[in-house]
């Protein structure tokens, strides 16, 4: 067990954010850690940026993550992870899912959407480790874009040394019934995701 | 057994546990959640009430016949609850009493930041504050019992960062007040309840005499413990700070304060005398400062820890450090060296508020808008909404302006939900005293911003019952109105067409621009296709803010992912280049 897992998930509304958050918060506590998790409701669901941060550690007081204390940035949608440059360090994990989706200014043609080298560049130069996860990608493969939520956790897992049968376990217990199946599938995809495996 | 709440599910439960009766409320971030969870419950009746002071007044009326009851509201909704709060504050309660008040710092969906623990002083009302999910719940059994042993209404505070977070609860369904089967006899009490002046003057000095009786409690409770540590500092705090204090501090003396109103004097006093720098850190106001400062004690606060925003552990890390009060100095962060573009909230694709938006836009209105999903009107490209304030204001507003004679046109637009808040009354005004403005209703049958509640209008109660639906209709014909038109928002033209002429007429005019929200209804139509050969990229389109159009070099392009098929894009094009699917 480590003393602290701190983990911030950035994405955009619809994208299921709060699900993933509610799962490795869920895991967290059945791993034998004190757990909080944060999030950002507000006007996520009119198509801004959502924001949860999930704590696992001994003891944990705040629900919320300082700047530069960030152990992993999961990021559902590139131009959201790329605001969160100033909670990493020389050994925070950046997972970045490889999906854009354009803000307003930008589909009106008022702001550019930053290419994908940028976002690399900004995440990965404060960062110990970067990876672009190919989840989108995976998720329309088995069918439905919204499980890019769970296929990178299922990649993050990969790092958090808890028993897959746990995180099935709880995905279990919080998808809805009838989506279990797929998503479980959807997050064995995301581990079997790691880079050269 | 433990499991993971949020802050507002673990005040719901707290309500369970403490045998509550009656849950009311009205829909408003970050407080929704309690009342709507409280409905899971089948031992509390729960309902989302037309606004907060109706919400507050069916509570105090539980209260009042010897019933536990809660009620929730988000901090502004306080506003709207305040007469009946000072009121119940004089009468006192019968069965506990607990309103669950939800400040939101930060301002996250918000349009002020006020600091809600004034109203505790203002209306001489003990308040607590929890600090997290076990605390919420515990505080609501606390604060019944307080209730009834003090006779008084008590506040719980809560914060947009507790009230949305989740942590850990015991669950202890096996030592909950089981609430009472009987029926309930109503006490007339004439000095108690009528508060006409010769019985109020009578309340007035018990109100004083409860409030010196809850100062002693403050001194002796649990509420209010001491977190003993090295002597060099010691912190005052409450609520969700306490953590981030806890964090940035770990072996600072620190008062937690559970109780934040009436404050702990003695103790106060107490504590300063052992540690040898006093700090108070406080979201928002300096309340505990100023109490401090007036014992004539010596202590850092507002100097170092702003009024304004919201507080993190980042913060208060910083701002400790630059005051010299903790020696480790934060982390070196730095921020991406790109310009990221913004992501505003938008109107969501399909939704029928933009087809009125548009209309009004094309008309060159002024707009005297409201709360609600519709204030995204406001947002460019549209642009359309000119004041959003507080609920219910639009509609005064526009005859208050009207009556003035600006130049130009003007519109006051509410919602479904806000028009049974609190904009009946502006209404009744503007067609009583001889007003002339035009009242624009969207109706969408959903109180659809705080995440799809029912209201009056939509035929289900929070119970998930079917009930007479509220005929808009017909309420504003039965207020005497003559000119009432309904109109499908989708329909530009004939929208445009139906504001003119009200505007034209020179008398009161309602419209009731009704479409069912698609995103509760999840009513979705095939994408439609943009022909390349016609579309001459003027950027017509693009006017209406519809995220899935999407600008390219040559042409508009239709992310069909976020499309919801509404056809507003293909009845707006002049060049007829984007063809609903029907007509491909």
């Amino acid at each position: 067990m480590q003393n602290k897992i701190d983990i911030i998930i950035a994405g955009v509304g619809g994208q299921g954010t709060i699900l993933a958050s509610d799962i490795l918060v869920e895991v967290g506590y059945h791993a034998g850690y004190d757990v909080k998790k944060s999030e950002v409701h507000g006007m996520s669901q009119r198509g801004g940026g959502v924001e949860s941060q999930v704590r696992w550690g001994k003891k944990v007081y705040s629900p919320l993550i300082e700047k530069g204390k960030a152990d992993y940035l999961i990021g559902f949608e590139m131009l959201e992870a790329a605001r969160w440059t100033e909670y990493l360090n020389k050994s925070s994990i950046v997972y970045v899912n490889k999906h854009k989706m354009f803000p307003p200014t930008v589909t009106s043609g008022q702001a550019e959407y930053p290419a994908e080298a940028s976002i690399e560049q900004e995440l990965s130069s404060r960062a110990g480790r970067y990876e672009w996860v190919d989840a989108m990608a995976a998720a329309r493969e088995l069918g439905n874009p919204a499980l890019a939520g769970v296929i990178m956790l299922g990649r993050l897992s990969v790092d958090l040394k808890v028993d897959t049968e746990l995180w099935l376990k709880v995905i279990t217990e919080l998808v809805p019934a009838k989506f279990v199946e797929l998503n479980k599938k959807a997050f064995i995809t995301g581990r079997e995701m790691k880079k050269g495996a | 057994m433990k499991k993971l709440l949020t802050g507002n599910e673990a005040f719901a439960y707290g309500a369970y546990l403490a045998g509550v009766q009656l849950a009311a409320a009205y829909p408003g971030t970050p407080s929704t959640e309690v009342v709507k969870n409280c409905a899971n419950y089948d031992t509390i009746y729960a309902e989302w009430s037309p606004n907060e002071k109706v919400s507050l007044d069916v509570a105090t009326g539980a209260s009042y016949s010897g019933r536990r009851a809660l009620c929730a509201m988000k901090h502004v909704g306080m506003n709207v609850a305040a007469d009946s709060l000072f009121s119940a504050s004089y009468t006192g309660i019968k069965g506990g009493l607990v309103i669950i008040n939800a400040d939101d710092p930060g301002q996250h969906s918000s349009q002020n930041e006020q600091d809600n623990r004034n109203y505790a002083r203002f209306a001489k009302v003990p308040m607590l504050e929890p600090s997290d999910s076990e605390e919420a719940k515990k505080f609501v059994r606390i604060g019944c019992e307080l209730s009834e042993q003090f006779d008084t209404p008590v506040i719980i505070r809560t914060t947009t960062r507790l009230s949305h977070s989740r942590t850990l609860v015991e669950i202890e369904d096996s030592n909950r007040v089981v609430p009472s089967q009987d029926i309930p006899e109503y006490e007339r009490n004439f000095a108690k309840y009528v508060m006409v002046p010769a019985a109020a003057r009578q309340r007035r000095v018990v109100v004083e005499e409860r409030l010196r009786k809850l100062e002693e409690y403050a001194e002796t409770t649990e509420l209010n413990r001491i977190e003993p540590g090295d002597d060099e500092i010691g912190i005052i705090t409450s609520g969700i700070i306490y953590q981030y204090a806890r964090e940035v501090f770990p072996t600072a003396n620190i008062l937690k304060l559970g109780m934040v109103w009436p404050l702990p004097t003695q103790m106060i006093q107490d504590f300063a005398k052992r540690v040898k720098k006093l700090v108070i850190i406080e979201e928002l106001d300096p309340i505990f400062e100023k109490h401090v400062r007036e014992l004539g004690l010596d202590c850092i606060g507002k100097e170092v820890y702003p009024m304004i925003g919201e507080f993190n552990p980042s913060l208060i890390r910083e701002l400790s450090y630059n005051a010299g009060l903790i020696k480790e100095a934060p982390p070196e962060v730095s921020c991406a060296n790109t310009e990221l573009p913004v992501r505003p909230p938008m109107l969501c694709p399909g939704c029928g508020h933009r087809g009125l938006f548009y209309a009004l836009k094309r008309l060159d209105v002024t707009v005297f808008g409201d709360i609600g999903c519709y204030t995204l009107g406001a947002a460019p490209p549209l642009s359309a909404v000119h004041t959003c304030t507080c609920m219910g204001a639009g509609f005064g507003l526009v005859h208050g302006v009207d009556k003035m004679g600006v130049k130009g046109q003007t519109v006051g637009v509410l919602g479904d939900s806000t028009f049974f808040h609190s904009g009946i009354h502006p209404m009744i005004d503007v067609l009583y005293n001889k007003g002339t403005s035009t009242l624009i209703i969207t109706d969408n049958r959903i109180t659809a911003m705080t995440g799809h509640q029912d209201n009056p209008g939509s035929g289900k109660t929070l119970l998930g019952e079917p009930a007479e639906r509220i005929d808009i209709e017909t309420v504003v014909r039965g207020l005497g109105a003559k000119r009432v038109e309904v109109v499908n928002p989708y329909e530009v033209d004939n929208v445009m067409k139906v504001v003119k002429e009200s505007i034209d007429a020179g008398e009161p005019s309602v419209i009731i621009a009704r479409y069912p929200c698609v995103l509760n209804t999840k009513e979705k139509h095939p994408v439609p296709a943009v022909d390349p050969e016609t579309c001459t990229n003027c950027g017509t389109c693009l006017k209406i803010g519809c995220p899935p159009l999407i600008k390219t070099e040559t042409q508009v392009a239709i992310d069909s992912i976020l499309c919801n098929g509404c056809g507003l894009c293909a009845r707006i094009c002049p060049f007829q280049a984007i063809k609903k699917a029907e007509e491909q």
